[in-house]
């Protein structure tokens, strides 16, 4: 089925089609890695609203991607509790086993790594999500097994 | 009292996630039991449980209940908040990850109590395997042909703080920014797609089908008076065994950390505990002799909240647990109120100037200055949730404030278990700081 197809399932669900924007916005990105402004384009003609409205919605929310990303997110929780168990620790590790900073990609385009805001796995710290698969307990010698990983399965 | 056990009952022994398991432990029995009454009996039964809202604010569930217009010729919609994103709080994603058909259930009794026939449920965009386990479980269970006329879609978020606050929560869930709406009208008269709306927490929820199985005087009374029932308290930080722990209200703070989650570790002092996740104001050892429930902990001036317990040992410099906490408020402002967009800012700046040692005494007066400018001032409470730890780590913990300016630096010398903790907004090279001059 077609990106517009899909949407148009979505907002059957709701009394009002417009809550479909959230799920839509997310199956484009699915689709597309980022929403480019043809992408948001494609979303807005599918639920009848402007690409406007639907930009406005994608840059409230931290999970949309305005600007491309790598094929895979590493994200790395600071917040409290993972803070006081060492977070910045597996953070220092990730930039040294990728060799870019928070916020960046890999030269090679294959990883984005940035810290994030609460996971909500404040007892399992330090939190890491990849491609928002949480691996908990993680520690700095954990991070080149799970870059491992991460390369391995491409 | 002797109720330990009700929101993950039986999930240890067996999977839960699995509705022929579910249901050979009694569950969705009630259902057709809180179907056999009327809409205004089952209000009274929750009502007279005094279940309080699991979420943070306390409010009781029936009550919330009974004020929703039902004679309202438009829909009315049952909304579980499953936002969980209050830094410490991971026990709703326990909740739907290992007993999502009890909250299934709740959620097909509660809907029976306002006649409500299409519930929605908003989960976090972070949580995809939650997401996954949930969604499987309504699928199984709708299959089965347990919801009768009542549907329940699951909506995904995609990551805003905010959302976890009602009003903000109902504009994401009708394709909006996630941003706080003006009250009144309240969402019991005026909520989602403008009809009379009930919004619980998911713990909440998860209650409910406890209270038909064992009658709702026989829950009240378990727990304490004021709060019948259980919690799931999620304990973080510098604690020997953090982790979800499901106990009985009113529970002496001092035994959930040293009894029951085995203390600070590595022989290092307590230095603070936040308890109810990291928005309330911050307790010192000295005030840990309370019992974890609603009313005593706000006698103490603090809040139940979150059911959420950060503790904080002394390895930690308080301003750069006060900044980092800051950070985060400031960067889950959502930007529609003035004194909440800019005092978060205005916070964060101060607070970075403390911990440099480039800040004058004055300065923590205009802190709490701010603070005060802040609170009650905005549509919701966000803003406030920036101030209350601040204003506590500030007045409990002033000496080391002032040790910042009086030292010109940081008194722990770059050996803080914070030091250098980057947060998100630190990326966010558009939008830089300007300095105070």
């Amino acid at each position: 089925m077609s990106l517009v197809e899909d949407v148009r399932q979505i907002a059957k669900k709701y009394p009002d089609s417009r809550s479909a924007t959230l799920p839509a916005l997310r199956l484009a990105q699915e689709r597309d890695g980022w929403l480019s402004p043809e992408t948001l384009r494609e979303v807005a003609d599918a639920l009848e609203l402007t690409p406007a409205y639907c930009k406005s919605v994608a840059t409230f929310y931290d999970m949309y991607h305005l600007a491309p990303v790598g094929t895979h997110l590493v994200e790395v929780c600071t917040n409290l509790s993972c803070a006081l168990a060492g977070a910045q620790k597996v953070v220092d590790a990730f930039e040294s086993e990728l060799g870019v900073k928070p916020g960046e990609t890999t030269p090679d385009g294959e990883i984005t790594f940035r810290t994030v805001e609460c996971l909500g796995g404040c007892g399992y710290a330090t939190v890491v999500a990849v491609d928002h698969r949480y691996k908990q307990k993680v520690g700095p010698d954990d991070v080149a097994g799970i870059v491992g990983e991460i390369r391995g399965a491409q | 009292m002797g109720l330990s056990n009700v929101l993950l009952k039986g999930a240890d022994e067996r999977d839960l996630t699995k509705l022929a398991e579910y249901q050979a432990i009694g569950g969705y029995q009630g259902v057709p039991k809180a179907r056999a009454m009327s809409s205004d009996a089952l209000i009274e039964v929750l009502q007279t449980a005094v279940l309080r809202g699991r979420g943070g604010a306390g409010f009781p569930m029936g009550r919330k209940a009974s004020l929703i217009d039902r004679s309202s010729p438009k829909p009315k919609y049952l909304v579980v908040n499953a936002d969980e994103s209050e830094p410490g709080a991971f026990k709703d994603r326990e909740v739907m990850a290992r007993v999502p058909h009890r909250l299934i259930e709740g959620c097909l009794i509660a809907a029976h109590a306002i006649e409500c026939t299409h519930v929605f449920i908003f989960i976090r965009g972070e949580y995809l395997a939650e997401y996954e386990i949930l969604q499987a479980a309504v699928d199984e269970a709708r299959g089965a042909g347990l919801f009768g006329d009542v549907e329940i879609t699951v909506h995904r978020g995609a990551g805003a703080y905010i959302c976890g606050e009602e009003t903000a929560l109902l504009d994401a869930l009708e394709g909006r920014r996630g941003q706080p709406r003006p009250r009144p009208p309240f969402p019991p008269v005026q909520g989602l797609y403008n009809a009379p709306t009930q919004i619980n927490n998911v713990s909440t929820i998860a209650t409910v089908p406890t209270i038909i199985e064992m009658g709702a005087e026989a829950f009240a009374k378990t727990g304490v008076e004021s709060a019948p029932g259980t919690a799931i308290f999620s304990i973080s930080g510098n604690i020997a065994r953090p982790g979800n722990y499901e106990l009985e209200l009113g529970t002496p703070m001092r035994e959930l950390i040293y009894d029951i989650a085995g203390g600070v570790p590595d022989g290092r002092e307590l230095k603070a505990v936040i308890p109810g996740g990291s928005s309330v104001p911050a307790l010192a050892p000295s005030e840990i002799d309370v019992p974890l429930d609603y009313d005593s902990l706000q006698k103490i001036g603090t809040f139940f909240g979150a059911a959420s317990l950060i503790i904080v040992d002394d390895r930690c410099c308080i301003v750069q647990l006060a900044l980092r906490s800051a950070k985060f408020y400031m960067h889950e402002s959502c930007g529609k109120c003035t004194p909440c967009r800019e005092g978060t800012r205005w916070m964060v700046q101060l607070l970075e100037k403390i911990e440099a040692g480039e800040a004058e005494l004055s300065e923590l007066d205009l802190l709490d200055n701010i603070g005060s400018r802040i609170l009650g001032r905005s549509l919701c409470a966000l803003g406030d949730f920036a101030v209350y730890p601040t204003h506590s780590y500030l007045s409990k913990w002033r000496d080391e404030f002032v040790a910042h300016i009086e030292q010109g630096g940081c008194p722990y010398g770059g050996a803080s278990s914070l030091e250098g903790i980057e947060a998100p907004l630190d990326a966010h090279t558009h939008s830089p700081l300007p300095v105070i001059a």
